[in-house]
């Protein structure tokens, strides 16, 4: 589902990723683990497609088409997800309205009829209680005055909402005590499907514990220098990142 | 239940998504070709007596119009305001156009020319009773006349006088001549002033004590013909425990050169009475490009709360005019008298806003709200000027004003000037005001969600403007949500 081969990147001129090679299939969970500075970031936001990054090599496949070439909005119409470590607020908008409008875009792109206000509201009820919101949040400005547990759940509850294809969870567990870890792997976990594809990064193996991933790998200073099973995890929990630095050097 | 109740009523609120795409330039622009019956240009004393004349005016209001005319000679027009423009030539302005076939006015609709209703369904409004399920009384205003008032009938069973103000001259003297200029007098100011030696026509509105207007009544102004003023006279009057609610939109064709108008409005609202005033202004902004021609919009409005427990409140969405100069204000006379003012005034490509109110707090216990939010695109500039003043006399007067201003790109510029004026130490004054700007991370999050640029703005500038829209009734705030939205479009690249 997801290639990438050879991807580098800069930011204003800096390096920051400097050739990622990776492969997701569908139905698969990788985990894309790395001390900060490592370009965790910077890879998702490639991916989902924010024009600040500049692709100076390589490309992205995304079920066999040029994902580069592509905008934000194309992308995200063709299934391509993002979950924000950082998602922004629209002081005034309230999230009802701005699912519903999120919800018929991509409806209406995949030639679906759109829906109207009542059957949306059943809908979306269905999936706050999934990741255990009430529905006071429909009323509120999208993430204004959100904590940041709100900001995440409320970021899974998108995706549970919005159906993607593939979708790249960017420190989703980071600032979360242990219940809200739970909640918001729960809901990875219900969203994991054959035909669906899921890139989880972070810093800490702990929301791993509640997943399943097929895939580890070790983002470090631009590169995955190791990618291996769940074990990977537990390793790196244990012995740290100067472990691997020190491997690499050697 | 209760819960799930209120849900769903913020949904079908707000969830009124603008169906059709409009389209990118300005939808008004079109020219009526019908036979016009135009004065030359130029202003002196013959001028207003020929228009006095043309409207077979009483000796009295030609004596009043006269009187304007030589104050307004002693005047200078005003420089204060924030607004940049080529100097008006007063001496090329039309001051009189009228369809021709109107000249003996129209005793009803199948007098009205063809092509005339034709243009005002193209605006989209609905002159042909059969056609009014929407329960609007309107008078429409073409250039300098009154074309047709509709639902005349129903309305006099109630008793509200609804008609052309140059109807009312004749049929209502004693009103007109009661209550014009009472609340904005002929020597008032440059543009109110020379309105009042030149007015044409307007609307005049009649509720008499106790009655509650059976609908919402609604004035549509256009001026179609080229080099002509439009300056227009609106007098409201609500008798002893009176309501109504009245609204006017306006729109105009597409001229490479500036069009002038200068409108008064007064409202007078007696003891326990209530005036709500709705403006949805549209007139032609000027090329997006270039910012030649457009609409200079100058307009004087003023309401006065003259007894105990009276209210007015106006409600503006100012998207069209090249540039927007305008203030309805309120002077709070009775006690535990409301004064309210929401605005939504949007300035893309080359427009220009100075717009505010202007609260007077004379009675006790009275007082005001001033909800504005002023929306700057493009190159264009946008101030909030207001003032609120408590009289000494005005005891436990309280004002509520919160002025917030949104950016859209880096070349436009917002301006607040709130001025404040207590001379009793009992009033109570809250002052807000923010500014934001649409950042690319609310467009990038937007995007990542399928939401297009364009809809994404809207609705950030739909959500910034919620608190003016709810004040409007249901189809206009539709209708104020679509031209925002056509308005902004292109403002983000």
């Amino acid at each position: 589902m997801l290639e990438i081969k050879n991807l580098h990147v800069a930011v204003e001129d800096k390096p920051i990723l400097k050739g990622i090679d990776l492969v997701v299939n569908t139905g698969e969970l990788h985990a894309i683990m790395g001390p900060n500075g490592s370009g965790k970031s910077t890879l998702a936001h490639v991916i989902a497609g924010q024009k600040i990054y500049e692709v100076l090599d390589g490309e992205i496949l995304y079920n066999g088409n040029n994902l580069l070439e592509m905008d934000v909005e194309e992308r995200a119409l063709e299934g391509v997800f993002m979950s924000y470590q950082y998602p922004a607020v629209i002081p005034g908008v309230n999230l009802a309205y701005f699912m519903k409008a999120a919800v018929n875009a991509i409806r209406k792109h995949r030639g679906e009829p759109e829906m109207d206000a009542v059957d949306f509201l059943s809908f979306i009820k269905e999936k706050l209680a999934q990741v255990k919101m009430d529905e006071s949040y429909l009323k509120r400005a999208v993430n204004d005055g959100f904590s940041g547990g709100e900001k995440k759940r409320n970021e899974i509850l998108q995706m549970l909402v919005l159906d993607p294809t593939l979708a790249v969870l960017d420190e989703t567990d980071s600032g979360l005590d242990i219940d809200a870890i739970r909640i918001v792997a729960d809901g990875v976990n219900k969203f994991r499907r054959e035909d669906r594809a899921v890139v989880v990064i972070t810093h800490y193996q702990r929301i791993l514990q509640y997943m399943d991933p097929d895939k580890i790998h070790v983002l470090m200073d631009g590169r995955i220098i190791r990618s291996g099973g769940k074990n990977l995890a537990h390793e790196l929990e244990e012995k740290g990142y100067g472990w691997l630095e020190e491997t690499v050097v050697a | 239940m209760t819960k799930n109740g209120s849900v769903e009523k913020v949904l079908s609120e707000e969830m009124q998504t603008i169906e059709s795409r409009l389209s990118q330039e300005y939808e008004y622009g079109f020219v009526t070709d019908i036979d016009q019956e135009t004065i030359p240009p130029g202003l002196d004393e013959e001028t207003v007596k020929t228009i006095s004349l043309k409207k077979n005016e009483p000796d009295w209001l030609l004596k009043w119009r006269l009187k304007a005319y030589r104050q307004w000679l002693k005047m200078e027009e005003p420089d204060w305001s924030m607004v940049k423009y080529n100097e008006i030539d007063y001496q090329a302005i039309s001051y009189y156009a009228a369809p021709k076939s109107q000249e003996d006015g129209p005793k009803s609709l199948d007098e009205v020319d063809p092509e005339l209703l034709e243009t005002y369904k193209k605006l989209g409004i609905p002159l042909e009773e059969q056609k009014m399920l929407t329960g609007v009384a309107v008078d429409a205003v073409f250039d300098s006349v009154s074309v047709a008032t509709t639902f005349k009938k129903e309305l006099e069973k109630a008793g509200v006088i609804f008609c052309p103000f140059s109807e009312a001259v004749h049929e209502h003297p004693n009103l007109v001549k009661k209550y014009l200029g009472s609340v904005v007098p002929y020597t008032d100011n440059f543009f109110a002033t020379l309105n009042s030696a030149v007015f044409s026509d307007g609307s005049f509105v009649y509720v008499p004590k106790g009655v509650r207007c059976p609908m919402e009544l609604s004035t549509y102004f256009r001026i179609n013909a080229a080099n002509t003023g439009q300056f227009e006279r609106t007098l409201i009057i609500a008798d002893e425990g009176s309501y109504v609610s009245y609204l006017e939109g306006c729109t105009a064709p597409m001229r490479d050169e500036n069009q002038l108008h200068a409108a008064v409005v007064e409202l007078i609202a007696h003891k326990d009475a209530t005036i709500k005033y709705a403006t949805v202004q549209n007139w032609y902004p000027g090329d997006p490009k270039t910012g030649k021609g457009g609409i200079y919009n100058f307009v004087t409005k003023r309401g006065i709360c003259r007894e105990d427990n009276s209210k007015i409140s106006w409600t503006q969405v100012e998207t069209g005019s090249a540039i927007t100069w305008k203030y309805p204000s309120v002077i709070l006379k009775g006690d535990k008298t409301v004064g309210e003012f929401y605005s939504v005034a949007l300035t893309n490509n080359f427009q220009q806003a100075d717009t505010g109110t202007k609260m007077t707090h004379i009675g006790k216990n009275t007082k005001s709200t001033i909800i504005t939010k002023g929306i700057s695109a493009g190159k264009g500039q946008n101030t909030y000027r207001g003032a609120v003043k408590i009289m000494k006399g005005a005891d436990n007067a309280r004002n509520y004003s919160q002025c917030d201003s949104l950016l859209i790109g880096d070349k436009c510029g917002a301006h607040t000037f709130p001025y404040i004026d207590v001379r009793n130490p009992s009033a109570q004054m809250e002052h807000e005001a923010s500014t934001s700007a649409i950042g690319e991370d609310q467009i990038y999050y937007c995007n990542q969600r399928g939401i297009s640029t364009e809809n994404a703005v809207s609705m950030i500038v739909n959500g910034f403007c919620k608190e003016v829209f709810r004040e409007l009734p249901m189809e206009f705030a539709v209708e104020a949500q679509k031209l925002l939205e056509v308005s902004l479009e292109g403002s983000v690249g």
